[in-house]
């Protein structure tokens, strides 16, 4: 019962051949010049704007008029508004509570569409079907569906679904996280189902040699094997909860109260409802902090510096 | 391999010179500003039939939106200076004065003194709240839209009960419906704003018009007045008593449900603005026809200042002229305002769809409409009006008018207190 040291017994196929390009041979590599489109496109989407919120936040701008300098004014008010710390807050929760509901419901079901089988096939296609709407698609749906006297507690006559779903404070953070999963897990799914295609036959054969049930194959194999597969779904994951406010900004426009206006649907509201772009390029300067600090971390975290774990499969 | 090289350069040359191309193409292609073919931004739904033929006949390139959205777009558009010609708003406050403040409409005021008309076939009251330090900035052009209080009649008939004249008749009420499994008011409470009209009407009731005005001008701790604190306070009491159907904070109004509450006789009264009515009737044509809505002003509060008949809502949406339009687009626009603006057929076409223009002396017209009752009902309540209160909401700042919503969505959440409310709106003053 072995079947970690089955994982790490290099699969020689080959490919050191293949890969470590020009050590020897500087002038067989793409030039470096290739990459200016890609570096100019960047630097005019991405490093321009992102300088452009910088200076902005510490700008007093109403979206209209001519902005005008207020230092660290913006600052000052961001970081001395109780409403600042609930919207972190608020993302804190949401980033946690999302990441521990769809990543064991990714995972499993990741697992079980890799396997062959008709009937995995259609599920997967209804697995798949909300990847197709639009985030305000599935916010109105969701809407429609929840409300407590026209939407499902009517339509399947279930008295209990008839709650006050987005209306209580609670209640309505929890929802908005099921609706985000409901639209993401999908996506997850599709990742895991690649990595777990990904994984060798042999590994699993020798493990059934070795006498491995399921669930010993699926914690020591599988898991192991999808390490690098959990760390960009979990990146996608985390980082993602500090942008996606669309969905949000349809089905519960922050509310009831403040109750779900987490940092981003903030800055949407500060700087485009409340025309205060100054104070929305400060929360912008701080999710952008956040998010790099969060992808750098997560990067470290799995030591993708350090190599491939299945050495050449 | 040298060759290689330069070549590959000229690719990436070539390439950055063609985004930084692109880039600028994409910043000034959707301009508004040149040209001579004057435009229109309007919001979709209600009176956006009326728009487009108005539009046609005058050749003005219209495009619609909906509210949130063409809210924030329009804003980028004037800041960007790619406004169209003709600007949509909702009168003194909110968007038209940040326009006006930052020089972006034109000063109408020498065109309504060249020929009167432009402003003075409007009910006063109504072509006021185009008026900003006495300069005429923005003229109506839908109907008026003052907040009503519905009923179902056939539910008051049931418990044999009679539409509340005061605010302690409406208290009453609340315990003989929920008696009879009947919610006492329908309320969109997810889209926060129907909650303001309980604000708007019960201050107003209570303090006058001096209340809001105070708040409005920015005085220090204006949102402190006993009459704002009294309102919350009977707002909260109204909550306790399940005066709001259950679950109302998860009704949104955007999809009709609250108004569908009413007319499918689960609620018994509804507050809101005489949009309802169109809704109501397209919904359920037989629940108009068989004479099963009433309607009536909001309550009186007994010791109140405020007049029985002031009413709040929106008086109506207002045209302005963009400031940065080509002199030939100025002409077009203001030559629309005079002569295609609430001419006879857009006049009637308004009130086919149900909606009352604010113009002068139209009671004849009103007489010969498909539902001449209403109809008439709305244009007497805004034509006598003391005083017709635009929505808070519009009338504020957008980050108060923001910050108003939030406070009181917790006030009916009963998170927050009506001194708290008070202290934390005090707070949003000058901002």
């Amino acid at each position: 019962m072995d079947a970690p040291t089955i994982a790490s017994e290099p699969v020689e196929l080959g490919s050191k051949a293949v890969g470590r390009p020009g050590a020897g041979h500087p002038r067989t590599g793409p030039s470096p010049l290739m990459a200016v489109p890609a570096l100019v496109f960047f630097g005019v989407f991405a490093l321009l704007p992102l300088g452009g919120v910088v200076v902005l936040s510490l700008m007093r701008w109403d979206g209209i008029g001519d902005p005008s300098w207020t230092g660290f004014g913006n600052w000052v008010t961001t970081l001395s508004d109780p409403a600042t710390y609930h919207a972190i807050w608020l993302s804190l929760q949401v980033m946690v509570v999302s990441w521990l509901f769809q990543t064991p419901v990714s995972l499993l079901l990741g697992v079980l569409l890799a396997g062959r089988g008709r009937y995995r096939a259609v599920l997967g296609v209804l697995y798949f079907l909300p990847l197709l709407l639009s985030a305000a698609a599935i916010a109105i749906a969701f809407k429609a569906l929840l409300d407590p006297n026209f939407g499902m507690s009517r339509a399947f006559g279930v008295a209990a679904l008839s709650q006050d779903w987005l209306g209580d404070p609670t209640l309505a953070l929890y929802v908005v996280i099921f609706v985000i999963g409901w639209q993401f897990i999908p996506f997850h799914t599709l990742l895991y189902q690649a990595g777990v295609r990904q994984i060798p036959r042999q590994l699993y054969e020798a493990a059934e040699i070795d006498g491995a049930g399921r669930v010993r194959q699926f914690l020591s194999i599988t898991l192991p094997q999808l390490r690098y597969t959990i760390i960009t779904s979990s990146t996608l994951m985390l980082v993602g909860s500090l942008t996606y406010f669309d969905l949000v900004f349809v089905l519960t426009g922050g509310g009831p109260g403040d109750a779900t206006r987490f940092l981003p649907l903030d800055m949407y509201l500060n700087g485009f409802s409340n025309n205060d772009m100054g104070r929305a390029s400060t929360l912008a300067v701080l999710l952008v902090v956040a998010g790099l600090a969060l992808s750098l971390g997560l990067a470290r975290l799995a030591g993708f510096q350090r190599g491939s774990q299945l050495e050449g499969a | 391999m040298t060759l290689g090289k330069r070549r590959v350069a000229l690719i990436a040359a070539g390439f950055a010179a063609l985004l930084t191309f692109t880039a600028a193409c994409g910043s000034s292609g959707p301009s508004g500003a040149s040209g001579s073919t004057p435009s229109a931004w309007a919001l979709t739904g209600g009176d956006e039939q009326t728009f487009r033929t108005s539009f046609t006949d005058a050749k003005i390139d219209g495009q619609f939106f909906g509210n949130d959205a063409y809210k924030q777009k329009i804003r980028s558009a004037v800041g960007a200076g790619q406004a169209p010609t003709l600007l949509f708003s909702w009168g003194n406050g909110g968007l038209l004065r940040s326009w006006v403040d930052a020089g972006k409409v034109m000063d109408l005021t020498p065109e309504v003194q060249k020929d009167p008309t432009l402003a003075s076939r409007y009910l006063p009251s109504v072509a006021q709240t185009g008026v900003i330090d006495g300069k005429t900035y923005a003229v109506p052009n839908n109907g008026m839209q003052p907040v009503v209080l519905f009923y179902n009649k056939e539910l008051f008939t049931r418990i044999g009960a009679q539409p509340p004249k005061t605010w302690d008749d409406l208290m009453a009420l609340v315990p003989r419906f929920n008696q009879a499994n009947i919610a006492p008011f329908s309320i969109g409470g997810q889209s926060k704003w129907p909650q303001l009209m309980w604000e708007e009407y019960l201050v107003d009731r209570i303090g006058g018009p001096d209340v809001f005005n105070a708040i409005a001008a920015n005085k220090p701790d204006a949102w402190s007045d006993p009459a704002v604190i009294q309102a919350n306070t009977m707002i909260q009491q109204l909550v306790d008593a399940g005066g709001f159907i259950k679950g109302f904070n998860s009704i949104a109004t955007d999809s009709n449900a609250d108004t569908a509450l009413l007319f499918t006789g689960k609620a018994a009264m509804y507050l809101m603005g005489s949009w309802a009515f169109p809704t109501i009737k397209q919904a359920d044509p037989d629940f108009i026809s068989g004479d099963k809505l009433g309607y009536v002003t909001f309550p009186t509060v007994t010791g109140g200042k405020g007049a029985p008949d002031d009413i709040v809502g929106n008086p109506a949406n207002y045209w302005s002229v963009s400031a940065g339009a080509s002199d030939q687009q100025k002409q077009a626009a203001v030559d629309y305002l005079r002569t295609g603006v609430m001419n006879d057929s857009y006049v009637d076409s308004l009130l086919a769809n149900g909606s009352v223009p604010p113009v002068n002396g139209i009671e004849a017209k009103l007489a010969k409409t498909q539902d001449p009752q209403y109809l008439s009902y709305v244009y007497g309540l805004a034509s006598k009006a003391p005083n017709f209160q635009l929505s808070w909401d519009q009338a504020l700042s957008p980050g108060q008018a923001d910050a108003l919503l939030n406070n009181l969505d917790q006030l009916f959440l009963k998170e927050i207190t009506p001194q708290q409310f008070s202290a934390n709106m005090n707070a949003t003053i000058g901002q």
